[in-house]
């Protein structure tokens, strides 16, 4: 696909390019979209997306386009290729289906490759933040001023005060989508009245709680909203140079945001005197490098310095002083992929959405036994059967439900007896889990839930970045303790003491890791001891998945 | 005046690459991170060279330097192989069963993860999440992600590297 150089723009320009792009995508009676996100692409969609340009040139078809979009949801129905106008969803497509799907172009659908989207997984979703993925060519700066891409960033250069913007973000009731659900516009505000002549906006795109995929998506499928809503940011803190800290493990979203910066300062929507306007923002791109505890903002704060990534003791917050000791304003991807619809619609019509104190929709990666594994957004408050049992239809194999994890090693397993649960910040911290950055694994009675306590203590002992001592042998101590429960040579007086460890490392740690590192097992214990007790007494696992003395060799090895 | 290009040796064109990322980030202290993901990429591991070179350049004391190197994951301070397998160690691979993958690969190349073949053919590694859940269990067999594996497939395509 050929890129259109688009010189420094206006605040003018940018309807009426949208308003060309709408009126250029009139002729053509036909657009094929073809996921190209990470999860499709590993299975050939772009070769998918030749095959069918190529057929289309063969047959002659001349008002026919194809265009690769990002991720459309469904990942466990991949490759996709939706057909617009006549709103066809194909999926498990294969390069060789290309020639049938160009045929019918003029005709009948190809019935096999149909997947329906008359059905929850579709119609029960809202979405805010993944409306235009599916939609809008990631790497095209043009798809996304069509869809009204920038405009917000110009309305609030041109017509509001920072403090209008900071009054608007906090009246939204937006609330943090890293985890920890910290008001945003309470962020925003005390950046915005912090001194100095250096601020600094920070995106937080370092995803490292194993089962989420939600930023990475948010990133390779419309890489410049993020990009609008950390300008938008910047503006009402005053803040003139960014960075995006990227896990490294994100080769293609960070190649797309790479193309969106460069694309975005050549039109003069980042960088020096954007819109020509006397803001100014530089966003810079820092590679992580694996370290999971450099998802707390402390430590990616010494990541981005170029140090070992590990917390300091708040206060001073980064608001006050964060980066290079200048007041910081650190984000989640999915928090400033809010940001432009919430200016766009206004406060209150973001505030209709989700619950009493939970605003707006979350985003889930919904993955292990469940039918639809993928990407999902609903409003907050949705119940978890909804999202498991309708959105996600179910457990594959006629299994059986068990419990859904959420918030990664932070987190804690919800049982089945809790499954109408609002999904929204406080009630799942009252379950013993968190709401987390949005990774969702439902588990079936094949999963042992001790094992799985035992997964995520190991994780975060190897996590841990050994500053403070609760975490750094806390963490070791409690994955041993679990390792001897696993494999069956555990004692009464070591589940009293793991139980004992987990309340001492969790009031006394010094950052998020360690303090939430119990989390798994103490959810784990609240509602399934009786697993614990038949490791312990009885030596069996319920889940028939621990088999003792191939435990006992691997831990040899 | 046209000059010909000198014959770089390879070390000197991987100075040339570190340096390269160092002039870009202006020989600031905090692009030590950028500099060893360049270097490593340049050379496949870290090196005492390269390290020291890099906390020379930098002004950083070479404790500082291998500090950083072995806090994170992604350096490594040792050669790899000529193919990687990377399993993801990820919450949805495990409850699919990447367990299974590694015990597979360990029981048939006899390497643990961390390790390489003593031919130098091929590193087994893992990775925390590789972010394709929805095809857990998942792995990174040289640059290509493979979703739903099993022991035997898994097993199949390292022996493929073997034979090639």
């Amino acid at each position: 696909m050929t890129h259109q150089i688009v010189q420094a723009l206006t605040s003018e320009d940018l309807p009426k390019i949208a308003e060309a792009e709408r009126a250029a995508a009139e002729d053509f009676d036909h657009t094929l979209r073809v996921c190209v996100a990470a999860g499709c692409l590993s299975q050939h969609s772009d070769q998918i997306v030749q095959g069918l340009e190529h057929q289309i040139h063969e047959s002659g078809l001349k008002r026919c386009r194809v265009k690769g979009v990002g991720c459309m949801g469904l990942c466990s129905a991949g490759p996709l290729v939706s057909v617009r106008p006549d709103g066809m969803l194909y999926q498990n497509v294969t390069p060789e289906d290309t020639s049938d799907i160009v045929k019918s172009l003029d005709s009948e659908p190809v019935q096999r490759l149909a997947c329906s989207t008359d059905r929850p997984f579709f119609t029960q979703q809202t979405k805010v933040v993944l409306e235009n993925s599916g939609e809008i060519d990631p790497e095209r700066l043009e798809d996304y001023l069509a869809v009204g891409g920038y405009q917000q960033l110009s309305h609030v250069l041109t017509d509001l005060v920072p403090t209008q913007v900071v009054d608007q973000i906090s009246r939204s009731g937006l609330r943090g989508r890293g985890g920890a659900g910290y008001p945003t516009g309470l962020k925003w505000g005390t950046v915005a009245k912090a001194g100095g002549p250096q601020k600094y906006v920070i995106c937080n795109a370092d995803e490292g709680d194993p089962g989420a995929f939600m930023d990475r998506s948010v990133l390779e499928s419309d890489p410049h909203r993020v990009l609008e809503g950390m300008a938008i940011a910047a503006y009402a803190v005053g803040a003139s140079e960014g960075y995006i800290y990227i896990r490294a493990e994100y080769p293609l979203a960070i190649k797309r945001l790479q193309t969106a910066i460069r694309q975005a300062e050549r039109a003069k929507l980042l960088g020096s005197s954007i819109l020509g306007t006397a803001f100014n923002l530089h966003i810079h791109i820092r590679l992580g490098a694996g370290a999971f505890v450099c998802g707390e903002e402390t430590a990616l704060i010494a990541s981005i310095e170029g140090k070992r990534g590990q917390p300091r003791p708040r206060p001073p917050f980064p608001a006050a002083s964060g980066l290079w000791h200048a007041p910081t304003l650190i984000n989640n991807v999915e928090t400033y992929a809010n940001i432009a619809p919430i200016i766009a619609n206004g406060p209150e019509w973001f505030a209709g959405i989700g619950t009493e104190r939970s605003k707006g929709t979350k985003v889930f990666a919904l993955a292990g036994k469940i039918v639809n594994t993928g990407l999902i957004e609903v409003p907050m408050g949705t119940s978890l059967r909804t999202i498991i049992n309708d959105i996600g239809e179910g457990i594959p194999d006629g299994h059986l439900f068990k419990a859904v994890q959420t918030g990664g090693p932070s987190g804690g397993c919800i049982p089945a007896a809790h499954l109408d649960t609002s999904v929204d910040y406080e009630s799942l911290t009252s379950l013993g889990s968190i709401m987390g950055s949005g990774g969702m694994i439902v588990m079936d009675e094949y999963s042992c839930m001790v094992d799985v306590a035992r997964y995520f203590m190991e994780f975060c002992m190897s996590e841990s970045c050994g500053k403070c001592v609760p975490c750094r042998v806390g963490t070791a101590e409690m994955y041993e303790l679990l390792s001897r429960i696993v494999q069956g040579r555990a004692s009464d007086e070591d589940m009293t003491l793991l139980q004992e460890l987990c309340e001492t490392v969790k009031y006394t740690s010094l950052c998020g890791l360690g303090q939430s590192a119990p989390n798994p097992v103490l959810s784990t214990i609240k509602y399934f001891e009786n697993e614990y007790r038949a490791h312990i007494a009885d030596h069996v696992c319920p889940a028939g998945q621990c088999q003792f003395e191939a435990v006992a060799q691997e831990v040899q090895l | 005046m046209k000059q010909s290009a000198p014959v770089l040796t390879a070390e000197e064109k991987r100075r040339r690459m570190i340096t390269a990322t160092m002039r870009k980030n202006g020989f600031t202290p905090d692009a030590l991170i950028e500099t060893l993901h360049t270097a490593q990429s340049a050379a496949g591991y870290l090196d005492d060279v390269s390290l020291r070179f890099v906390a020379n350049e930098l002004h950083i004391p070479l404790s500082k330097v291998y500090g950083v190197a072995t806090f994170y994951h992604a350096f490594t301070l040792k050669p790899e192989g000529k193919h990687r397998c990377i399993v993801c160690q990820g919450t949805a691979c495990y409850i699919k069963g990447s367990q299974a993958l590694l015990n597979a690969v360990t029981k048939t190349h006899n390497i643990t993860p961390g390790e390489t073949t003593e031919d130098g053919e091929i590193s087994l590694l893992t990775a925390r999440c590789l972010g394709a859940c929805s095809m857990a269990p998942a792995a990174i067999m040289d640059e290509n992600v493979v979703g739903h594996l099993t022991p035997e497939h898994a097993l199949e395509v390292l022996g493929g590297w073997k034979k090639s």
